[in-house]
């Protein structure tokens, strides 16, 4: 377990000693005049975000897994979408569209509305809406397994309460763990976000951490900032784990048929979940289309075969990699629930989410490079700094917490008495992993990967620094094209991208919640864990 | 028994793969090795510069010279900190940068060695090379005022600190303090004036803003053009794109006269890394950056002003007309960037 956390461990321990060492010289300046606007600004963001995220995840999930309308499939994997497109082109897109120089303000001016700005889309609202948009499907798609596999029993019972008390007293309580398990990613990925707040002007940890590495040239400094990250993502992770606890076993009943909505009603179903995904997909994938055939002529490049090939090599082995691992992980956690150790190992694993992946890349960077220097007399030189382990250790450390949350959730759900089933049957060991685990929770492992797959293809800042030298990617390109403002050449590569990461989302679709669907012959009955016989008494 | 369920052999298999992936990689790099020993020696090249700049330099030098060369690129802050991880083994024989804040905070970490080249010294003039000769300035961009032609005509306009005039109230836009072309021009701003007025000339900016400070130059134009404001700050490339994207605009660009300071330049340039195993190499590859057969290309690919005053600038560049730099040593917007940027703080421009 001390195995899983040590790519997460080391640049960890280079903030921590970070503490250890001496209080910068610019520390006066932090404290009086950087911090309370930081402080304010990254928890009303987060805030913001995970209420926005926490409304569209569970809303959405709620009607396509509960209700039959017209699309609901096609519409189920649209609402996946946001995923793949990373924080700073859809906020890119939006300044676009929405700033006082854009098509929007400028018709109203034109239709004669006025000089006056109609709104500042570039402020902490502005991104807090972008974040939430391309944020909330870990909501979702958390939040969409949990209802579906909420058993008809216990729906059964509580229909007799009719349809909104359903929801709000049964559902989303029985929902609510797996639900805190996508915000907690989702607050997570707020607090490590550069890109989008950059883009918005709003100034938060991450951006605090920054201008102190690259203006203040205070690397140890930004490593303080970065241990209050530290600190602030172990506090999310115990509220999380509260709710966790509060929670209760969901019962997998067998398949739960969705009620089919009619006329109106169908209409505002389908017509309402299109409508949303045109406008924060389709719009932003049209207007990428357009400047991409734009500066065709210059941009398109054999190349692009290439650096899509390797952007899929790295999303791919990272996903296999990070999955196997987290699922390992989750087992060991589960044979022995006691073991502090582990626990520990698991949290400090999957903290590497919060942290902005340009402070990962250096602590992970500068104690190998040291290393390497060491041995330098007995090893080819580049052996780890040039080699593509090194980047796959700087996604374990950025996005095992990707892997490792939906995982061990889903793990938790199997009762502890099929365990004992299975052993009176002689099944233990790797054999009840791979024959009873496994299966029962193919749903999270697809989902992992999946969320693994489209974040690696969409990191910038760990590829860049870990890379062997000349490997370029389709991310390096956006980086090497929005260094100088080229953003509208950057289309090309920001929607390959984009489409690159449509591939895991319709795998996703066809692995994980195709087999939920099909009616599944009653599984073994389950008992609940104490506390939970209450729901399932009848 | 039921045959082996594919699903555990999936990620077993992916993750058998993958490392037969990474196998063949590192077999294809030591073949790389062995080739490259038949051949001159490879240089090296760390650039914050676009790959897309200095890239088709290295080519062309390769053509010219046979020498090889190998391109890592990344933004500056990682690079910095790479090359100090690397420390005496670093594979780096020349480091490529934007900023002159960044060129100098890579002397001060002692990761570059000093030459005294007589050709680069001829070459390039001192207020744009360290006088230590640790590095030295390729391409000059000037950071300088734009303007709407009508809202504000030129003849309104006197430089830098007049921006901060209640004159200008709700008609300046600005880019972010987080730029470190911004901070550069502030640290210039210290150096020529010292803290307390330039601190002054900060927090009127500030006042006069007609929109929170702008993710880039563009937007910072197209504010402008949109009449959102009146008068901004830019680096004259972005200007060069925007007159290349949209000929129709009404903006000029305006040279701040000698009397109140001259026009404040920055430098993208370069230096021979300090533990270079080919320092030569590199210094030969410098030297060529900054002779007149690759100066035009170097600063005309991205419309900036060659560094060696023997060379013109491109024609849509020349036209924008002449201008009279402020002298001060652009290493002194690395020395003073620290403060520069907590001035920007405790003036509240984010």
């Amino acid at each position: 377990m001390a195995l899983l956390a040590l790519p997460t461990l080391l640049p960890l321990a280079a903030c921590l000693a970070a503490l250890g060492a001496p209080w910068s010289e610019h520390w006066g300046h932090l404290f009086g005049v950087v911090l309370p606007g930081v402080a304010g600004n990254t928890a009303l963001l987060m805030l913001l975000v995970v209420l926005q995220a926490g409304l569209l995840g569970s809303g959405w999930a709620w009607l396509t897994a509960r209700y039959d309308f017209p699309g609901r499939g096609l519409l189920h994997a649209a609402l996946l979408l946001p995923l793949a497109l990373p924080g700073y082109v859809l906020g890119f897109v939006a300044i676009h569209l929405l700033d006082y120089a854009g098509p929007v303000q400028s018709a109203w001016r034109e239709a004669g509305g006025g000089p006056q700005p109609l709104w500042q889309i570039r402020s902490l609202y502005g991104a807090a809406l972008i974040l939430g948009l391309t944020l909330y499907p870990y909501v979702y798609l958390m939040a969409y397994n949990a209802y579906r596999s909420i058993g008809r029993n216990t729906l059964d019972m509580a229909a007799t309460l009719g349809q909104t008390a359903v929801f709000r007293r049964i559902a989303l309580p029985l929902a609510a763990p797996w639900i805190a398990g996508g915000l907690l990613l989702v607050a997570m990925e707020v607090l490590a976000d550069f890109g989008t707040v950059a883009l918005f002007n709003v100034q938060t940890f991450t951006t605090a951490i920054y201008k102190s590495w690259f203006g203040l040239f205070a690397l140890d400094a930004a490593l303080q900032l970065a241990s209050v990250l530290v600190l602030l993502a172990l506090a999310l992770m115990a509220v999380q784990r509260a709710v966790q606890r509060r929670g209760r076993m969901v019962q997998r009943g067998p398949g739960l048929p969705r009620r089919r909505l009619r006329g109106g009603a169908a209409l505002a179903a389908s017509g309402g979940a299109a409508g949303f995904v045109l406008l924060v997909v389709g719009l932003p994938l049209g207007l990428l289309l357009r400047w991409s055939l734009a500066h065709l002529s210059v941009e398109l490049d054999p190349r692009y075969l290439e650096w899509l090939g390797r952007s899929l090599l790295l999303a791919g082995s990272a996903a296999a990699l990070l999955t196997a691992s987290a699922l390992l992980a989750a087992y060991l956690e589960r044979r022995q629930p006691g073991r502090r150790t582990l626990q520990l190992g698991a949290r400090a694993a999957t903290l590497g989410y919060a942290l902005p992946g340009t402070l990962l890349a250096v602590g992970l960077y500068a104690p190998l490079a040291a290393l390497e220097n060491a041995l330098a007399d007995w090893v080819a030189p580049g052996w780890v700094t040039q080699s593509l382990v090194l980047l796959l250790l700087g996604y374990w450390a950025r996005f095992m917490a990707v892997a490792h949350t939906p995982i061990s959730q889903q793990l938790a759900r199997v009762t502890p008495s099929i365990d004992e089933a299975a052993r009176t049957l002689g099944v233990r060991g790797w054999r009840l992993l791979h024959r009873v685990h496994r299966p029962l929770i193919s749903g999270a492992l697809a989902s992992a990967a999946a969320l693994l797959v489209i974040d690696v293809i969409k990191e910038m800042p760990i590829t860049l620094m870990l890379r062997p030298s000349g490997f370029d990617t389709l991310a390096t390109r956006i980086f090497e094209l929005t260094a100088e403002g080229e953003y509208e050449r950057a289309a090309l590569p920001a929607l390959t991208i984009v489409l690159a990461g449509l591939v895991p989302v319709a795998l996703l679709l066809r692995s994980g919640h195709g087999r939920e669907d099909r009616a599944e012959p009653t599984p073994v009955p389950l008992a609940g864990r104490p506390g939970t016989e209450a729901l399932h008494a009848a | 028994m039921p045959a082996l369920r594919p699903g555990l052999l999936l990620p077993s298999g992916l993750l058998l793969l993958a490392a037969l992936l990474l196998a063949a990689c590192g077999d294809r790099d030591t073949a790389g090795e062995e080739q490259a020993a038949a051949t001159p020696p490879t240089v090296v090249v760390y650039s914050a510069r676009n790959e897309q700049l200095i890239g088709p330099m290295l080519q062309r030098y390769t053509e010219l010279t046979g020498t090889p060369t190998e391109l890592v690129t990344a933004s500056a802050g990682p690079l910095l900190e790479r090359l100090k991880a690397e420390g005496e083994n670093t594979p780096a024989d020349l480091l490529v940068t934007v900023d002159a804040g960044n060129l100098w905070q890579a002397a001060e970490a002692g990761l570059l060695q000093p030459l005294n080249s007589q050709a680069l010294n001829a070459a390039i003039p001192e207020y744009l090379r360290d006088p230590q000769g640790r590095w030295y300035g390729l391409s000059v961009r000037a950071r300088t005022l734009v303007h709407h032609t009508q809202r504000a005509p030129a003849a309104s306009l006197s430089g830098y600190a007049a921006l901060a005039e209640p004159a200008w109230a709700g008609r300046l836009c600005l880019r972010t303090s987080r730029k470190v072309y911004n901070q550069s021009l502030v640290a210039m701003l210290i150096a020529e004036r010292g803290e307390g007025p330039t601190e002054s000339i900060v927090r009127g900016w500030v006042e006069n803003l007609a929109a929170p400070p702008f993710p880039n130059d563009t937007a910072v134009m197209e504010a402008i053009q949109a009449g959102l404001c009146d008068v901004g700050i830019v680096n004259s490339y972005y200007f060069g794109r925007l007159q290349r994207d949209a000929q129709d605009a009404t903006l000029a660009l305006h040279w701040p006269s000698e009397a109140v300071g001259g026009v404040h330049v920055n430098v993208s340039g370069a230096g021979v890394v300090k533990h270079a195993d080919q320092a030569v190499a590199a210094r030969n590859l410098l030297e060529w950056l900054a002779s007149p057969q690759a100066q035009r290309k170097f600063a005309g690919d991205n419309l900036e002003y060659p560094a060696n005053p023997a060379v013109e600038a491109v024609p849509q560049v020349a036209a924008w007309g002449a201008y009279t730099p402020n002298l001060i040593n652009v290493s002194e917007a690395g020395r003073l960037q620290a403060d520069a940027v907590k001035l920007m703080d405790r003036a509240g421009y984010r």
